[in-house]
């Protein structure tokens, strides 16, 4: 395949039609098209309005606890002996990830367009104990999907959601994971259609949702812009995410975009490898695609079935990217590298061990080529990571993987 | 030109006076070899058109019959490829009973739309339903279609106000399907009170037959919807037949083809409202 041309302004995607390139779009049931348009609207309106934008940042202020520092890591950057490392502290958010910046931009304007019922879905359970959230401080009806083999695994969060007050539908259909979420929550907003807001946990999906959680996210890179130039008095040389929708990855990169001196690494998580099937590596492993509204790449057989993805960590296991990142990949302005569960699991326990953080298993993936990356970079570089979340929630799982009972 | 078997089938249902029915049926459910036999077994059961579902393993817009049928037929292995090749064997028997597919994007887009619309032609496909595919994303793959003399058919439904109408019907040929509820297949039911307004509306706007689907499970909600529609679609009823026949060690073929009857009947026999 040639690749596309780059652009000259990054941030001017997507176009009218929610394009980045060629993915993105709409592609959803015409039940559906009224609201998505719907969304749009009112999501464009929002975003210009003055009043919207401060009320935000007030529950972002007081509520979620921003700004999240930006630390810089002293004992992981002599570790590998390279560039500077920096991480910027999203785990220390109310909810412990950075998802709750997108559930408090999204319930705000779900409530500015007079919704009167929440859905979400969730896989790891991080987005929807942030929804629970936000939904129990607005006193809003909450449901939340989740495929029935991760309510197994995310117990505690299945827990807090209901402390919270948020019913949790386990789903059997299909592979009973994270993409069924998804499709459950699409088949309860097809036939909920008057009051219900999905509220969706990733930059992915159709448009206008990868646009919209973007902005939301991009708190993250903004603040990061403002407070390495502080600390550095420069912009860094790499910034560093990992990927599953990539809500993350792109809050982050996204102020970014337009200085090509910062390289964009996205970390796709390996599973058990890249030479295995076992993996959700989206972009390294898959090709592009249609699935839960927009075009992107996709974990696919030959016949175009969409196919399970694996991986440790809950919150990466899924097979399909955003379509922002779809775009960066090929147009070149991205760099989507990749990790296993077994060097994510080593680099839960450096970040521990090195600094006393201890990282959501999905940051873990990140935190698993920082070291290949800082060298890259070299001394006298700096480098930023984005600490996407907390790893309380994933201390069973690393012991079970140590053999250790807990 | 085979976009005109659904035109010469509905003209001539017109002519008869009455509505048309037109099963669903999965591909490759619970085998390929049933499912076949029962294609074949339809139109002298009574369906006037037919519409074959190939599978995906992401139905967004479908309930659990459907769901379910699509797993049955992706663990017997059924494929876009072998739903043509069923097609293609129902057609060398029937050239009359127009056939519509229907499913998902993501097969097509595999397959590519030109290549794929080639071989749907050459198979005796007349036109395509794809549930995640709204007419803002629909132009290439249209194009594929009609270049090849298959309609894509268009989906309106219960949020499809006025105001967005034309923009669904602007490329419609063949028919309009009518999603009678807001909701997956084979959840809620249909009121034919509720229905009859919005096909008035549609057909009156398109100049084409309007289709109703999504709610109808019974010969007597068949017989009220074929009362204002062109055509009644059932195909939840008829894959939860498939699902029981195989649970209970029953004759699939003979069991799905004898609800096929009885729905095809209530149809034929409805009192059509005159317009
Ligand atoms: C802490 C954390 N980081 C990252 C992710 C992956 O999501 P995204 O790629 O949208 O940031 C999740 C998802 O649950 C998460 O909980």
């Amino acid at each position: 395949m040639n690749a596309p041309a780059r652009p000259n302004d990054y941030t001017a995607y997507p176009d009218a039609k929610g394009r980045f390139g060629d993915y993105g779009g709409q592609y959803v049931p015409e039940t559906l098209m009224p609201l998505v348009h719907d969304l749009s609207a009112a999501w464009a309106a929002a975003k210009v309005d003055p009043a919207f934008q401060a009320e935000l940042k007030g529950y972002l202020t007081h509520y979620v606890g921003r700004p999240s520092p930006l630390y810089f890591a002293s004992r992981l950057t002599e570790h590998f002996g390279g560039a500077k490392i920096y991480l910027k502290r999203e785990e220390l958010n109310h909810t412990g990830s950075h998802k709750i910046n997108n559930c408090m931009g999204q319930i705000l304007l779900a409530m500015r367009m007079g919704k009167t019922r929440i859905i979400a879905e969730t896989g790891a359970g991080q987005h929807g104990v942030a929804t629970a959230t936000v939904c129990a401080r607005f006193g809003l009806p909450c449901v939340v999907y989740m495929g029935a083999v991760d309510v197994e695994r995310q117990k505690p969060n299945v827990f807090r959601m209901n402390l919270l007050g948020a019913e949790v539908r386990p789903v059997t259909s299909g592979s009973a994971t994270l993409k069924d979420a998804m499709n459950e929550a699409l088949r309860d907003w097809v036939t909920n259609v008057h009051d219900t807001y999905y509220l969706i946990g990733t930059a992915a999906g159709m448009h206008p949702y990868p646009e919209m959680v973007r902005d939301f996210q991009s708190v993250i890179g903004q603040e990061a812009r403002a407070q390495i130039q502080e600390a550095e008095g420069r912009l860094p040389d790499a910034v560093v995410a990992c990927v599953g929708g990539g809500s993350n990855a792109i809050g982050i990169f996204h102020p970014f975009l337009n200085d090509e001196g910062v390289k964009l690494y996205g970390v796709e998580a390996a599973g058990e490898g890249m030479d295995t099937e076992r993996h959700a590596a989206a972009i390294n492993g898959g090709r592009p695609g249609v699935l839960h509204g927009n075009m992107t790449y996709l974990l696919q057989d030959r016949e175009g079935q969409i196919t399970e993805a694996h991986s440790i960590s809950a919150g990466l296991d899924y097979p399909g990217i955003g379509p922002e990142h779809s775009w960066l990949h090929d147009v070149g302005r991205a760099t989507y590298l990749t990790a296993t569960d077994a060097e994510s699991l080593d680099a839960f326990m450096l970040l521990s061990k090195l600094e006393g953080i201890l990282p959501a298993i999905e940051s873990a993936h990140a935190l698993a080529r920082i070291g290949d990356i800082a060298r890259d970079v070299g001394k006298g570089g700096v480098v930023v990571l984005n600490l996407s979340g907390r790893g309380d929630k994933d201390v069973a799982t690393v012991a079970a993987h140590l053999g250790r009972q807990i | 030109m085979t976009k005109a078997r659904i035109d010469a089938r509905f003209a001539a249902l017109k002519a008869e006076g009455r509505a048309a029915f037109v099963p669903y049926v999965m591909a490759g459910d619970p085998d390929a070899a049933t499912a076949l036999a029962i294609l074949k077994g339809l139109p002298a059961a009574g369906a006037d058109l037919i519409e074959v579902g190939f599978p995906f393993s992401d139905p967004m817009a479908e309930g659990p019959p459907i769901q379910r049928a699509a797993q049955r037929a992706l663990a017997k292995g059924m494929t876009l490829k072998g739903t043509l090749e069923a097609i293609a064997a129902f057609r060398a028997e029937d050239q009359a009973t127009p056939i519509i597919l229907m499913g998902y994007l993501n097969p097509l887009v595999t397959w590519g739309f030109e290549a794929f619309a080639a071989e749907a032609a050459e198979a005796g496909v007349d036109g395509v339903i794809v549930v995640d595919c709204p007419p803002e994303e629909a132009d290439p793959l249209a194009d594929a279609l009609e270049a090849h003399g298959m309609a894509l058919i268009f989906l309106t439904t219960p949020t499809t106000d006025d105001k967005r109408l034309p923009t669904v019907i602007r490329r419609a040929a063949g028919f309009v399907y009518y999603v009678s509820v807001a909701g997956v297949t084979g959840v809620k039911e249909a009121d034919a009170q509720a229905v009859a307004p919005n096909v008035e509306r549609i057909r009156k706007a398109s100049g084409l037959p309007v289709a109703v689907g999504f709610g109808i499970k019974t010969p007597e909600r068949a017989s009220a919807i074929a009362q204002v529609a062109d055509a009644v679609v059932v195909g939840s009823a008829l894959v939860d037949e498939v699902a029981e026949a195989v649970d209970l060690n029953e004759d699939v073929t003979r069991r799905v083809l004898s609800k096929v009857e009885s729905l095809a009947k209530a149809v034929r026999f409805a009192r059509r409202v005159p317009v």
